[in-house]
């Protein structure tokens, strides 16, 4: 603007001739990083959107079925009497069992390579064993749970063999979590501890566990609530869809909330269809709930942070 | 130096220090637990069926009285379906992952991140729901011919439960390039596209490469949404609008049957499964090896 | 070395003195009277395969304030972490030579690290109370080592912060977050938190440096007092600070001691040019 301006009331000093002017290259066209953002923000929407269908489709069709007696009822071969009484306590004694094992063992073992680790060949190994473990396809840990909770131990098609199984699934995500949360533990904490003759477990037990508390709760809570819409592992492991008694003890057998949806899922009949969406919505609601909780957690510790 | 107190405290720190290793040590025994439990039961397989059957064979039927056990099946099965997941994951992801580290604001990342969280997150079965009855039948207004069980659907839905993770790791690929190269280009008089593709994405290749090949894991070891919606028949063919079984769903299908304990079909499962293994361990380990050396690079 | 001579040059035996009063004129013979509470003979440190000390030799007198100076990187922290052991905790450190603390060996075969940290306390550079009460910080040191009376807890507690010089300060708040006190009253905290546990020695890693000056002056008067009862080490970067609170001073430089000699000599008639050099300026 302030050139061309200066052109008109100066008409006789022209600018030196310019050789040909070359076109910019496409990439440093203003248009190219437009059409960039553009797409990106098309691709997050479209995200946004299917999440929404996601949980509107399933919801949308489940809704009908959303009824008191859904929850009260055993599985019957009518649909509108088919219930998840059996899948749901089924569901819940799955994750407090799971919780039960894999909580220690994985807070143990990350507290072990974070706080005491050695750069021994252990170590070494363990981390590889730990980061492998993380990509294992779940149906791997169903035929190891399989063969050695249902057959070798004896556990048959129990809750204890699942839940087993399932804390074998969530350590490694447990482990790396945790040990995240305790990487963030300023090292002050630490040697403020040993130099008033703290052992190494009075250190870690009262000053870095308990600061590192949230961050391993928000992990653990996002691991638990991956181990609840698990399906692979209960049905290589053999857990039946047909179960119609609520479990009363680790031995007995069990189903849970996603096994049973995809029992009703396999089935033709849409009727069964609209039970899988319900059982499904059920198991969404409950892990979106695990989810906020997780959130809440994490923006109050990161608050108290600043 | 006084020692009253201290044998008893010493003898506590021992133990609790090896209680910690035994619960670490819980890793090892799973892995090896899982390697042994595959070999064992495969070895059984292997007295009745050559190495050669499987390798060469085009037909897997093993669950039929005419019994063929050619493995490539299965395995075309789940690269056709994890093909299709990665061609929509890792470029959608990618951008997500440009744009949240180079363009967006704080504000938009933090709105991001808990949707692409929530995205990881929710159980598989319900992308198979998702595949099976609102995918497949919006597949069915654009290719009038396609099953109610296709590779497209599932691969679909795989792709989209993939993007979270695909985009996460690449952003942390691209945040760990330094600032200096960015304002190397800048200097040189880039536009903010070609400082990204000439000296970004360049330098984080290694960690994007590692992303992409735990994307792929992921997709082969996927079971749900491909036991649910892209079908149970082992065809050897590369068509995304017809069914296909992978290696997973076959798993799926074996122990939904009751198969009798020590049969040849019950031994199939841990075949399949030693080769699933293989495949992705193997996949994970070049991708922890690229990052390994990634992270040295930029030290 | 020369250096380590530096306090046994006169070997004067005078069986009268451990007299409190002190003067300026008789700080020589007092060295030589005074007992060696802390020697460090030898003392060579590695990170790795780098050589961070070379050949320390140090005795540092009982109930008396020594300073450690240097530029940064010289080794003085590294030199004060060594006698709590606090260096353990950092992989592929080693050390040879010794340290003895009222000669015993602090490095010897067997040496119980929690019974020589409760001897021997650390202050920080960085304060670090921990993220609980006020109360809670000062109490941990004597819980940890079995202390669970609730009566012999508050006294400790109000006894070290009086001593600390801040139970004024926070007598009617003991059970508020220490993390709501100002940066001074932190670290003087801290200084509580050590005295609890009933230490000998209390070794001090630049303690004021992040602290404002009125602050800073606050814990310089607190050393003061408790130069009586406590062997003190103090590493700082503050010429002036080692001048105005210590009554021996170490120069260090690129890990190796160059000088050692009571402050007021050190600091009038340095017998090194590398440390006449610094104390005036020159680099550093």
């Amino acid at each position: 603007m302030e050139a061309l301006r200066a052109h008109d009331h100066f008409p006789e000093v022209r600018p030196a001739p310019q050789p040909a002017p070359r076109k910019r290259p496409l990439l440093a066209r203003p248009g190219a990083e437009r059409l960039f953002i553009f797409l990106a923000r098309f691709i997050i929407a479209s995200a946004l959107v299917v999440l929404v269908a996601l949980i509107g489709d399933v919801a949308i069709d489940g809704a009908a079925r959303l009824h008191l007696d859904f929850f009260l009822n055993f599985p019957s071969r009518k649909a509108e009497n088919a219930g998840i009484l059996a899948a749901w306590t089924g569901s819940l004694w799955l994750l407090l069992l799971t919780i039960s094992f894999a909580l220690p063992l994985g807070i143990g073992a990350a507290v072990y390579l974070e706080e005491y680790g050695k750069k021994n060949r252990f170590a070494k190994l363990l981390e590889l064993c730990i980061a492998n473990l993380a990509g294992v396809p779940s149906v791997i840990y169903g035929i190891l749970g399989l063969q050695v909770f249902v057959r070798t131990l004896g556990f048959e098609r129990s809750l204890l063999s699942g839940a087993l199984t399932l804390a074998l699934l969530v350590l490694p995500i447990i482990i790396m979590a945790t040990r995240e949360a305790l990487r963030t533990v300023p090292k002050g904490y630490r040697e403020g501890a040993l130099a008033l003759g703290a052992t190494k477990w009075q250190t870690v037990w009262t000053q870095v566990l308990p600061v590192a508390l949230p961050g391993i709760a928000t992990g653990c809570i996002l691991a638990f609530s991956r181990a609840i819409g698990e399906t692979a592992p209960l049905i290589t492991l053999g857990a039946l869809t047909y179960v119609a008694q609520v479990p009363d003890s680790i031995f007995s057998p069990f189903t849970a909330l996603p096994i049973q949806a995809f029992n009703w899922l396999s089935r033709p009949q849409t009727e069964f269809h609209t039970n899988a969406a319900a059982a499904i919505t059920v198991l969404l609601t409950f892990m979106i709930a695990l989810n906020l909780i997780a959130i809440v957690i994490r923006a109050k510790f990161q608050k108290r942070q600043r | 130096m006084k020692s009253h107190p201290s044998t008893k405290v010493r003898a506590k720190e021992v133990g609790i220090e090896l209680a910690l290793a035994l619960c670490s040590s819980v890793s090892i025994l799973t892995t090896g637990g899982i390697i042994a439990v595959l070999l064992l039961e495969s070895f059984r397989f292997f007295e009745e069926v050559s190495p050669s059957q499987l390798l060469f064979d085009t037909q897997w039927t093993p669950l039929f009285l005419d019994k063929h056990f050619g493995i490539w099946p299965l395995i075309a099965g789940t690269l056709l379906t994890s093909a299709i997941a990665l061609s929509l994951s890792v470029p959608a992801g990618l951008i997500i992952a440009i744009y949240v580290s180079e363009f967006a604001t704080e504000r938009t990342r933090r709105f991001l991140k808990p949707i692409l969280e929530l995205l990881a997150g929710i159980p598989t079965i319900v992308y198979g729901y998702f595949a099976l009855l609102f995918i497949t039948p919006a597949l069915q207004f654009v290719f009038p011919s396609i099953g109610s069980f296709n590779a497209l659907s599932a691969g679909i839905a795989m792709g989209i439960m993939i993007l979270p993770m695909m985009a996460s790791l690449s952003e942390d690929a691209i945040y760990t390039v330094p600032r200096s190269l960015r304002e190397g280009a800048y200097a040189l008089g880039a536009s903010k596209l070609q400082m990204i593709i000439g000296a970004v994405l360049p330098a984080a290749i290694g960690g994007i490469t590692a992303a992409v090949i735990l994307s792929a894991a992921r997709a082969i070891g996927e079971t749900m949404i491909v036991a649910i919606a892209a079908g149970q028949q082992p065809l050897l063919h590369f068509n995304p609008l017809a069914p296909v079984e992978t290696m997973t769903a076959y798993i799926v299908q074996v122990s939904l049957g009751d198969t009798p304990h020590g049969t040849l079909e019950y031994h199939t499962l841990f075949v399949v499964a030693m080769m699933l293994f293989l495949l992705t361990m193997g996949l994970n380990m070049i991708s922890l090896a690229i990052r390994e050396r990634f992270k040295r690079m930029y030290r | 070395m020369k250096s380590s001579v530096a306090h046994k040059e006169i070997e004067a035996p005078s069986p009268t003195s451990e007299t409190k009063t002190k003067t300026e004129e008789d700080a020589r013979v007092d060295v030589a009277t005074k007992k060696i509470k802390i020697n460090v003979q030898n003392v060579e440190l590695f990170y790795g395969t780098f050589k961070a000390l070379h050949g320390i030799n140090i005795a540092i007198p009982a109930r008396e304030v020594t300073a450690f100076i240097g530029p940064s990187g010289c080794g003085k922290s590294t030199l004060l972490r060594s006698i709590n052991r606090m260096n353990d905790l950092i992989d592929g450190v080693s050390l040879t030579g010794s340290i003895t603390i009222d000669d015993q060996d602090i490095y010897a075969q067997g040496v119980d690290l929690i019974e020589l940290r409760k001897r021997v306390g650390m202050v920080f550079q960085k304060s670090n109370p921990f993220p609980k009460s006020i109360y809670d910080n000062v109490a941990y040191g004597p819980r940890i080592h079995g202390i669970k009376d609730k009566d012999v807890l508050d006294d400790i507690v109000h006894k070290s912060l009086m001593r600390a010089d801040l139970w004024r300060e926070v007598q009617d708040r003991l059970h508020t977050s220490a993390l709501d006190l100002s940066g001074g009253q932190q670290q003087r905290l801290c200084i509580a938190r050590a005295l609890a546990v009933n230490p000998e020695v209390l070794l001090m890693d630049e303690p004021a440096s992040a602290l404002d000056p009125r602050s800073t002056s606050k814990i310089e008067d607190l050393i003061g007092e408790l130069r009586h009862d406590y062997t003190i080490v103090i590493v700082t970067h503050n010429m002036q600070q080692a001048a105005r609170v210590s009554d021996s001073t170490a120069f260090f430089y690129e890990g190796s001691l160059v000088e050692v000699g009571r402050t007021k000599e050190l600091f009038t008639k340095p017998r090194e040019k590398q440390t006449e050099d610094y104390i005036t300026g020159r680099f550093g």
